[in-house]
Formats: structure tokens, C-alpha cells, sequence
């Protein structure tokens, strides 16, 4: 075997206007994880892109060498024939097919057309066991959760015989128990000889498992850090993706905490397909002018569904229990309702149930509170585009112009938008779900420099997040949940990640 | 230059369906060999489509909502079919009957809209439900019969012409007067544009493009106001169609309803979230739809000044292609009034066209279809490029 299994040499790839990879170089040596990072847009999914043949051979310059061959791959299916897989951040998983029927789907053991149902079984069942998945091969995908779906997709991958294994942001969508799961495994695939090249924005992640990390930026090669050469920590990281430094994640801030404005008391919630089964126990929290409440828990905790009972009843069946705002019991029976007294509710997935993606910035930053542009229910274009424009410069939203359609925009300015519309809205609580999911580092800071400011308005901030440091750091309170139920109360001061997992497990402990 | 085939690609996907109007027009006035624009086609053209073009502008609400509409065409028949037992079989006089069909129309659509927006049930197989239940329904009612004529002033509505007020010899002056106020209104609105773009700090277009626009349409315009004027004026159904233009027009561009509608079929979970009563703007969008086909079936049968079975067979898919020919985007959010005027357009002038060059309705048929698909494919290709 040769020193370098995977060399990506002088990779340059331009759009129409936009050079996206400027002379990108990668060296993936046999055995190790290699871990590549960057901003978004940076040119991380392109250069994927380029080697598993989506940009088939042509459409860019430089070369790929595999094993010191080199290829030209026209598209997935012949990369995958070199064993070269990639593994995107939106799941490629058929959710009515068992995890059998999944892994071998377009690769089925079969003989003139006919499935050998026995076989598929048997080989999947052992590919369970490699990946450490406990589920019977005949399960539907749709029943089980996100972390064990990864690990179907990673299943399905060996089950091809990968030489190379790329994961887009595995992590992105799995709480911290299946992300250390799944990152365990692929330290074991590592022993097993598995080279795998990782995505990712958790730099903590990164730090953990990867032998050589590549950073990029703008399309262009940073450096490439190496385990027991370089001195590898975040802070230099994130100093490479950024172009410079970050001493501080979060923007500095003095909270001035005044009464509490909203409150949620005795809030019971139950499953809207399943109805014995309870999303919100007895949930009492609340929020202070000024505060920023923060909501821990794993992934299905319960706290989107929390919030989303609370905003118009948008989930969930056989709902009670009363909000109360400035002391008085107000009505969020409907999404209107609610967003008439002052709430509004940023959803976790912005592309899904955020943006209208196919309109422009103008039309979703005014979506929620058409009422404030229009007079007898016609719309002042002027006032409008005035709004947007307003938004437009006070967030430094990155577009030619607030005609532009937000399906352009990058992750960070999408939530900008988002952020615009809740913020026009004029709301006095703010229930923000995931703010800073999938975007990058620099725009985190800026969605974190606005929810500051938010709170130095005197609006009452919840963050929903699954990034613990991103809650330690901007919360002044923190309320971890588990199973429908809030377990705990941590001020800033006793806050730590340690803290909120001891909770977690000592709740789960008095269940059992 | 790079920039220039950047203007021309642009303009070009923005006004794409314009120039396919254009480009057919002018093929069959050739093929036609003139026959296709004489004054008393061009009233024909528009009495043939006029029922399509109502029904397409209530279909372009619910195509924006993210569905389609399948009973359209069965409406056309039972309104027609229980017009012509109104005012032929009871003798109803004419006034009331029509108040009594508009709001039959009203009640078909809300009937659709409660189970499609209140039990969830999906308007595909709740349209389709309609289009046989009534289209049977119709049967019934006629069986088997055709009912006719119907009172005069009934009539009058397809048939009839906007009376003269000028009386010049070999000319109508309504027509004249209505023709060049519409050019001055466009001339203005082209202007009023330039300006607003100019407040909203955007560059508008260079000045000779929208100098173009004007005498361009004011060409149109002015053409197909002669041609009225030639031959017997203004009919009645065009200004039917008209006021409902401008309604339906203002109504998706400037106010919040329609704008719940474009949210809605854009991003329908972004739209409730954001606070918009999806049930209740799905419900008024079929609601609406009812309305339409109820006078599209009023100018239908009114045209015939019969109430048959068959009315109405097929007006569904008119309608439908007719907006997707206009513009309208499949998974809903992406469509105008105009698209849907223009697209209903394009598919009467080929129908007109073959018939006059003698195609058989079989031909027309596949060609129409070929027109549709095409259509289509090239508002596809013009987006993907311009990803």
C-alpha cells in the first residue's frame, strides 16, 4: 500500500462568477480520520463533491489520485466502485423500507432480478453488529431515531466494501450521546482499517477523534494540523477558519435582569398520534425581562415540543396548563393569538417550517406581521421594502438586495431573515429553537451579538439549543429537560456541561 | 457582452411567456394567411376563451395554494344545467336566477373546501369526488335533455355588445375611448414602476426598454381594440373579464390575503407558523374557485344559450394548463393573474388557429398537449441555469 491513500492535488472548480475551490490540496494518508473544517461556503461539500464524481471528471482542474492512481470519476457509482463513500448530512434513507431493504438498496443480492431475502438479512445482521446497532434488519427505518439511522447509513457504506468513508456533519442532527456513539465507531472502523474523512462543525468533535485536521477557507487550503506534530486546540482552529482571532465566542454582555414577564405553569402535552404518551409533564418555567433562559436536554427531550404547545398549540394533543405574561393569563390558543400577545417562536428547522424559501427577503421578513405594512388588508410595498431594508443593514444580511430569494442565501443570512421576521413581529418573548444550527462560525457570533441586544431590549429569550457550550455561554439560567419533564435549575454561575448530564442521568435514575 | 446575454436571459425567463404569445400569434397569422387577427376573429377569440380565462384565474389561486382543482368543468355543467331549470323550465326571471347560481357556485367550492381544509382530506381526490358527483348530477338534472333557450338578458351576457356612444360611421367609439384610455393606464403603471423602483433604491431598466414596453403593448392593446371597434364593439363578456382581472389581479399582488395564499403554497408549515390560518385560506381559495367556475358556467351556457351534459367536459385541464403555460409553479407559491390570462392566451389561439387551417380536434388535442408539456420544460431549464 502506498504512503497516501487519497491525494487531491491544485482541486480548482468554478461557477458561473464564482471560483468555489481556488488550487484546494488534500492528503489523506491509509488509516486515519481525517477531519476537514471551514466555514460554510468555505468549499468543504464541493471539494466532496468533486471526489465522489457529483462534478464529474472535467468540470474541474487538478487531479484526484487514488492509491497513486489517478481518477477521473464521472459520476457516485464509479467512485463508490473505487470504494469511495459519502455519507451526506440529509440522511439518503427510504423511511417505509426496512434497514435491510435500506442498506442493500441499488446494490441487492440478488440472482436475475430476484431478491435473496435470506442472505440480505444475514449481511445485514452482521453489518449491524460492526456498526453496533442493535435493531432487527427488518425494522422500518422511519421507526427508528436520527442517531441509529446514521448508523444504518454506515452500515449500508460497508456493506460496499469502503476504502474511505466521508461523513458531511454526521453529528449535526444527533444529540451528545448517539455523537459520541457515533464517534466512537469510527475510532473502531479506524482500527479496522477504515480511512474516513470527517465534516464538521463541532470542533470539539474534531479535536477528539481526528489524526489531521484541514482547514479551509474561501476555497482555499489553509494548513493541514497534525496529532503529535502541531499544537492542537479549538482556539486555533477556528483562528485558521475565520481568518482570525476569536478570543471570545460569545459577545461580551452586562445582563440587566428586571420582573418576570412570562411564565409557563402547570403545562401538560401529549404525543398528537399517540395520545397515552406525554410530551410535557407538569412543566412550570419562566422568564425575566432582560434573561436569557436557556433549555438543556438530548435530543427528544421534549423542548421543541414544549415550545411549540406553548406557540398556538402547533403540536400535541389534549394540551393545558396557562402562560402568563407581565402576571396576567393571556390566550396562545392559535399561532395568531400568540404572536398577537407577544410571543413569537423561531422553529428549529428554518428551511423546513422557518423561510418560504422560494419568495424573496421582503416578502418572509413582514410574513408574520403583514398587519403593520398594509391598511384595510393592502399592502404598502414602500413600508414594506422600508422594513426589510431596515433589517437588511441593521443585521449586515449578505445580498445584492432584499429582492433577492432566501433559497440564495447562505445558512447564517437565512436565520438573519428569520430572526428579521420574529424581531418585526415585535414580540416581548422570544423562544428561539436551535438559533444557531448549521451555520457557521462567524455568523453564529452575529445571531449571538442579536440575541443579546434582545435581551438588552427587555424581551424575555428563551434558546432552545443542543450545543451545551452555546447555552453555557449566553445563558443567564438554564433549565435542563428530560423525558417531558424539566429536572433541573442551573444559574450561570453553577452551570457547567457536567452539571447538566449529572441531572439528566440522576432523573432517569429516579424513573427507573 | 457577458452581460448583455445575462439582460437578454433574464428578460427573457420574466417575460418568456409574452414572447411565446407573440411567436404564436405571428405563426398563425401566417399560416392562416391572415385570417387569425381580422376583427371578427379577434371578437371570436375572445368570446371562444372567455370562460377559460375566468376559470384559469380561479385556478391560478388554487395552483399558488400548491393543488389543483378538478371539478371545475362539472361545476360549468350543473350551473348551467340548473340555469337552464331556473329560467327555461320554472320561467325565473333572469336576475335572481343568476344570484341564485352565483351562490350555488359558492356553496360547490365550500363543500370542497371543508373537506379538503377542515378533514384534511387531499383536494386531488375531493375534486375529483366533485367532478363526478356533479358531472352526474348534471345528468339528473337534465336527463339526457338539452334545456333552451334561455331569457334574452341571460343571453346577453356571452352574445351581447357594450352599446356605442359615439356613433361614427364604420366604427365603435366605445371601443376607441376604452382602447385609449387602456394605453394611457399602461403607459402610467409603466412609469409609476420606474418610479417606485427608483424609491426602493433598485436600478430600474433602461428607459428605451420600458418605452419599448408601452408601444408594445400599447400595439396590442391598440390592435385588439380596433378589431372590436371594426366589428361590433366591446362584448360584454370582456368587460366581465376585465373587472374580474383587475379584482383578482389586486387582490394576489397587494394585499395580505393573497399574500397568505403565495406563503401558503410556498411554504405551508412556514406560513402557520407564522401565524396564517392555512385552513381558512385553503378554504377560500376553493371557496373562490366555486365562485369562478359558477360564472364561467353562467358565460358558458349563456354563449351556447343551451344547458347540456356535456357542458363543460374537459375545462379542468384548460384551466389547469392554462396556468401552468402562464407560469405557475407545480408545488405551488409561484404564479400571476397575468400568467394565467396569457397562458389561456396561448392555448386559444392555437385552438382557434388549427381550426381555421382545418387540423382536426384530434391533432388539436395532441398539439395542445406538446404546447403544455413544452411549456414546462422550459420554465424548468430556465431555472435550473439560473442556479
Amino acid at each position: 500500500m502506498s504512503e497516501v491513500l487519497l491525494e487531491m492535488r491544485n482541486i480548482t472548480k468554478t461557477f458561473p462568477g464564482v471560483k468555489a475551490l481556488d488550487r484546494v490540496s488534500l492528503q489523506v494518508v491509509p488509516h486515519e480520520i481525517h477531519a476537514l473544517v471551514g466555514e460554510n461556503g468555505a468549499g468543504k461539500s464541493t471539494l466532496m463533491n468533486v471526489l465522489s464524481g457529483v462534478y464529474p471528471y472535467g468540470t474541474y482542474e487538478g487531479d484526484i489520485l487514488l492509491e497513486g492512481q489517478v481518477c477521473s470519476f464521472k459520476d457516485i457509482r464509479q467512485s463508490e466502485e473505487k470504494g469511495i463513500v459519502i455519507i451526506h448530512q440529509e440522511l439518503a434513507l427510504v423511511p417505509y423500507l426496512s434497514i435491510a431493504e435500506n442498506i442493500f438498496l441499488g446494490n441487492e443480492t440478488a440472482k436475475n432480478g430476484v431478491i435473496n431475502w435470506h442472505t440480505t438479512v444475514q449481511r445485514t445482521s452482521e453489518l449491524l453488529k460492526k456498526v453496533g446497532l442493535k435493531e432487527n434488519p427488518n425494522t422500518l427505518v422511519k421507526d427508528i431515531g436520527v442517531g441509529k439511522q446514521q448508523l444504518v447509513e454506515i452500515a449500508k457504506a460497508l456493506s460496499k466494501n469502503v476504502k474511505l468513508l466521508i461523513l458531511d456533519e454526521p453529528t449535526a442532527a444527533l444529540n451528545e450521546n448517539d455523537s459520541q456513539n457515533l464517534l466512537d465507531l469510527l475510532l473502531e472502523l479506524r482500527k479496522q482499517g477504515i480511512t474516513s474523512i470527517l465534516i464538521s462543525h463541532k470542533l470539539n468533535e474534531v479535536v477528539r477523534v481526528a489524526n489531521s485536521i484541514t482547514i479551509i477557507r474561501d476555497g482555499m487550503t489553509i494548513e493541514t494540523l497534525k496529532v503529535g506534530i502541531d499544537d492542537i486546540n479549538e482556539d486555533r482552529i477556528i483562528k485558521g477558519m475565520v481568518g482570525r482571532d476569536m478570543t471570545h465566542r460569545f459577545p461580551e454582555r452586562k445582563p440587566k435582569i428586571g420582573e418576570v414577564i412570562f411564565e409557563v405553569k402547570n403545562w401538560n402535552a401529549y404525543h398528537p398520534l399517540n395520545e397515552e404518551r406525554q410530551i410535557s409533564k407538569d412543566i412550570n418555567i419562566n422568564v425575566r425581562k432582560g434573561e436569557i433562559v436557556g433549555i438543556a436536554g438530548l435530543m427528544g427531550a421534549g423542548r421543541t415540543e414544549l415550545a411549540m404547545g406553548v406557540f398556538g398549540k402547533s403540536y400535541g394533543k389534549r394540551i393545558s396548563g396557562t402562560v402568563m405574561k407581565n402576571g396576567q393569563k393571556i390566550d396562545t390558543g392559535t399561532v395568531s393569538k400568540a404572536i398577537k400577545n407577544g410571543i413569537a417562536y423561531l422553529s428549529e428547522d428554518r428551511k423546513a417550517s422557518g423561510l418560504v424559501l422560494i419568495k424573496d427577503i421582503r416578502f418572509n421578513v413582514t410574513l408574520a406581521n403583514l398587519g403593520d405594512v398594509s391598511q384595510k388588508g393592502v399592502i404598502d410595498n414602500y413600508k414594506e421594502s422600508q422594513a426589510a431594508t431596515e433589517f437588511r443593514k441593521k443585521f449586515s444580511i449578505k445580498t445584492p438586495s432584499i429582492f433577492q430569494k432566501t433559497i440564495n442565501l447562505s445558512g447564517g443570512n437565512q436565520q438573519k431573515v428569520v430572526l428579521s421576521k420574529w424581531i418585526f413581529a415585535k414580540p416581548d418573548i422570544l423562544i428561539l429553537d436551535e438559533p444557531t444550527r448549521g451555520i457557521d462560525v462567524g455568523a453564529k457570533y452575529e445571531i449571538y451579538g442579536i440575541i443579546n441586544e434582545l435581551a438588552a431590549d427587555g424581551k424575555g429569550v428563551i434558546v432552545i439549543s443542543s450545543e451545551m457550550p452555546e447555552l453555557l455561554g449566553m445563558c443567564d439560567r438554564i433549565y435542563v429537560m428530560d423525558e417531558g419533564q424539566i429536572c433541573g435549575e442551573l444559574m450561570r454561575e453553577e452551570a457547567s456541561q457536567e452539571a447538566i448530564m449529572k441531572m439528566i442521568l440522576r432523573s432517569r435514575g429516579r424513573d427507573n | 457582452m457577458d452581460q448583455i446575454r445575462r439582460f437578454v436571459k433574464q428578460n427573457l425567463k420574466q417575460n418568456a411567456m409574452y414572447v411565446a404569445l407573440i411567436i404564436i400569434i405571428v405563426f398563425f397569422q401566417i399560416n392562416t394567411k391572415g385570417v387569425l387577427l381580422q376583427p371578427q376573429n379577434v371578437n371570436n377569440l375572445i368570446l371562444q376563451n372567455s370562460y377559460v380565462l375566468v376559470l384559469a384565474m380561479g385556478m391560478m389561486f388554487v395552483i399558488i395554494s400548491g393543488y389543483v382543482d378538478l371539478s371545475v368543468g362539472s361545476i360549468v355543467a350543473i350551473i348551467g344545467a340548473i340555469g337552464g331549470w331556473l329560467m327555461v323550465t320554472m320561467k325565473m326571471p333572469t336576475v335572481p336566477a343568476i344570484l341564485i347560481l352565483l351562490v350555488l357556485g359558492i356553496a360547490i367550492g365550500a363543500f370542497h373546501g371543508v373537506f379538503i381544509a377542515y378533514m384534511r382530506i387531499p383536494p386531488f381526490i375531493v375534486t375529483l369526488a366533485g367532478m363526478l358527483l356533479f358531472r352526474g348530477l348534471t345528468m339528473v338534472i337534465l336527463g339526457g335533455r338539452t334545456l333552451t333557450p334561455y331569457p334574452k338578458l341571460y343571453e346577453g351576457i356571452s352574445n351581447g355588445f357594450v352599446g356605442d356612444l359615439l356613433k361614427i360611421e364604420g366604427i365603435n367609439g366605445t371601443a376607441i375611448i376604452f382602447t385609449a384610455l387602456l394605453i394611457i393606464g399602461a403607459a402610467f403603471r409603466v412609469f409609476q414602476r420606474r418610479i417606485q423602483q427608483k424609491k426602493y433604491e433598485l436600478e430600474p431598466p433602461r428607459l428605451i426598454w420600458d418605452i419599448l414596453k408601452i408601444l408594445l403593448s400599447a400595439l396590442f392593446i391598440g390592435f385588439i381594440g380596433y378589431s372590436l371597434a371594426k366589428y361590433k364593439g366591446i362584448p360584454v363578456v370582456l368587460v366581465l373579464i376585465g373587472v374580474l382581472f383587475a379584482v383578482y389581479n389586486f387582490i394576489a399582488a397587494k394585499t395580505v390575503l393573497g399574500r397568505r395564499v403565495y406563503a401558503m403554497g410556498g411554504n405551508e408549515k412556514a406560513a402557520r407558523l407564522s401565524g396564517i390560518n392555512t385552513k381558512r385560506m385553503m378554504f377560500t381559495v376553493y371557496t373562490n374557485m366555486g365562485f369562478m367556475a359558477a360564472i364561467a358556467g353562467i358565460v358558458f351556457s349563456a354563449r351556447l344559450n343551451a344547458a347540456t351534459p356535456k357542458a363543460g367536459n374537459g375545462f379542468e385541464l384548460d384551466a389547469i394548463a392554462a396556468c401552468f403555460i402562464g407560469g405557475a409553479s407545480a408545488s405551488g407559491g409561484i404564479g400571476t393573474v397575468m400568467g394565467a390570462i396569457i397562458g389561456a392566451l396561448v392555448m386559444g389561439v392555437i385552438n382557434n388557429g388549427m381550426s381555421i387551417m382545418g387540423i382536426g380536434i384530434d391533432w388539436q388535442q395532441a398539439i395542445k398537449g406538446l404546447v403544455l408539456l413544452a411549456a414546462v420544460a422550459f420554465d424548468v431549464l430556465t431555472k435550473e441555469s439560473n442556479d
